[in-house]
């Protein structure tokens, strides 16, 4: 199985790149046999990515070395 | 009746009390056109102000010069507020201006005008400055008002569009005296502790007057600087401030920028369905050509009949057999034909074929053959051998040849 351990973008760029290269049609079977399986992983992959992403939103605040440090955003009018 | 002699400087001062007396030109505003606007190094600034018939000399000094959100230039038509007197050292009267107002525009947006002209010759809008935005931001550092509508529509759409992408709030205060230092510092910030891949910064709308940090040269240069790039999203659609022209991208609205800056996810969705049917559509293309190239191979004759080779070489070995044997036997024949011609000649040199044609061989005693008359002596015993049966002589006589 592959092992996806990339950013979003890396994994759509990757899928992009692997789905031409199928239609292109040139690649020996066995080749384009691995790299259905590795697009194939990437879709679920890229898909589950986005069904479980979570909204993260932080307020900045300097920390005691004017280093950023994360807290809760609470936005009121 | 006799006139009273003064000075000059008696007759100045005097005029000057009478000038200074008057309510009028203690404090008024005057319309006309500015021209000879010159700048000192003092800071002051000294200009004359005309109409079609009259002019008066006007200075407006360094601190109140200082307020102006423009710059004066000729040609323009500005109402001038301040007073009139007296200078006593050249007797000139002219008016002491605290305030100028450009006519016709607001003064805001002459400045407006004047520095958007002045950055744009220094390049900062130049498409060939502009950084590509990411395509799926990781986090976003959003640089607004923690308070009010806007930043919570951009939090709202950004979780609906691509909750992936994390979101940074850094809280400043958008309008007011502080309002652009706290935005250039945030924006430096953000970049130094690249708390981002992305900015925004903006306000929801507001009065020219409310939107006016965002034409803050500081914070129109800060922008500029950021490495990160930002997205400008500032008021209502109309409203444009410089910010925009310099900003990366310029968004419409604050919500605009939410939507601008990530993907859609639904319309991710749709895409990756779309890539999973062209992988399998081009997988079962490629199956399908592999299929119809293999039932093409098995269906030629060699595959279809496996002894065919065999039995092919079998009769190529046949043919090259009758060959080889009917060489041999035409190499046989040919050897048996030279044999028979040696035979011939050989069969015509035989001294018993001598014998036929009447000859004879004489041959001694000791079987060696005589062929010369000296070989023998009266007496001797020859042996003389003919075609068919042979005579024992005695030698009468010898003869030798001279």
């Amino acid at each position: 199985m592959t092992k996806i351990n990339l950013s979003f973008e890396q994994q759509m760029e990757r899928l992009d790149a692997i789905v031409k290269q199928l239609e292109k049609g040139e690649a020996p079977l066995n080749e384009s046999l691995a790299l259905f399986e590795e697009g194939t992983a990437l879709i679920a992959s890229c898909g589950k990515m986005l069904d479980e992403a979570e909204q993260k939103v932080v307020a900045l605040k300097k920390g005691e070395n004017g280093e950023p440090a994360e807290t809760p955003f609470e936005g009121g009018e | 009746m006799e006139n009273a002699v003064l000075s000059v400087t008696e007759l100045n001062n005097h005029i000057k009390d009478l000038m200074d007396s008057d309510l009028l030109l203690m404090g008024l505003a005057v319309k006309g056109e500015i021209s000879n606007y010159k700048l000192y190094p003092s800071g002051h600034h000294y200009f004359t102000l005309k109409d079609a018939e009259s002019s008066i000399r006007c200075v407006m000094f360094k601190g109140n010069a200082s307020k102006l959100r423009f710059t004066p230039e000729n040609g323009m038509n500005v109402t001038a507020v301040g007073r009139v007197t007296v200078f006593p050292r050249d007797g000139g009267y002219q008016l002491y201006c605290t305030e100028l107002l450009p006519e016709g525009m607001g003064d805001l947006h002459i400045a407006f005008e004047q520095l958007k002209d002045k950055l744009s010759k220094e390049g900062l809008f130049d498409a060939s400055h502009k950084k590509p935005l990411p395509k799926y931001p990781k986090t976003i550092a959003i640089i607004t008002s923690s308070a009010g509508a806007a930043v919570r529509d951009m939090i709202r759409i950004l979780g609906k569009r691509w909750p992936l992408t994390k979101v940074v709030i850094l809280p400043v205060r958008v309008q007011g005296a502080e309002a652009p230092p706290e935005i250039v510092g945030a924006i430096r910030y953000a970049n130094r502790f690249k708390v981002g891949d992305l900015i925004i910064t903006g306000r929801g709308g507001g009065s020219i007057e409310d939107l006016w940090a965002f034409n803050d040269e500081r914070v129109v240069r800060a922008i500029y600087e950021s490495e990160i790039p930002v997205i400008s999203a500032v008021g209502h659609e109309p409203d444009i401030t410089i910010s925009d022209y310099v900003a990366d991208l310029r968004a419409a609205t604050p919500s605009n920028a939410a939507e601008l800056a990530v993907p859609d996810m639904s319309e991710m969705l749709e895409t990756l369905s779309s890539l999973e049917v062209r992988t399998l559509q081009a997988m079962h293309k490629k199956l399908s050509e592999k299929r119809a190239r293999l039932s093409d191979i098995s269906s030629r004759r060699v595959l279809q009949n496996p002894t065919a080779y065999i039995d092919q070489k079998r009769l190529e070995l046949d043919s090259v057999q009758n060959t080889l044997i009917s060489r041999y036997e035409r190499l046989i024949s040919l050897k048996k034909q030279k044999y028979i011609h040696y035979a011939a000649s050989l069969d015509a040199l035989s001294p018993l074929k001598v014998l036929g044609r009447g000859y004879s061989i004489t041959t001694n005693e000791n079987g060696t053959a005589v062929s010369s008359a000296e070989a023998a002596k009266v007496g001797d015993r020859l042996n003389v051998r003919l075609k068919s049966g042979a005579l024992k002589c005695t030698v009468d006589e010898v003869i030798l040849n001279r």
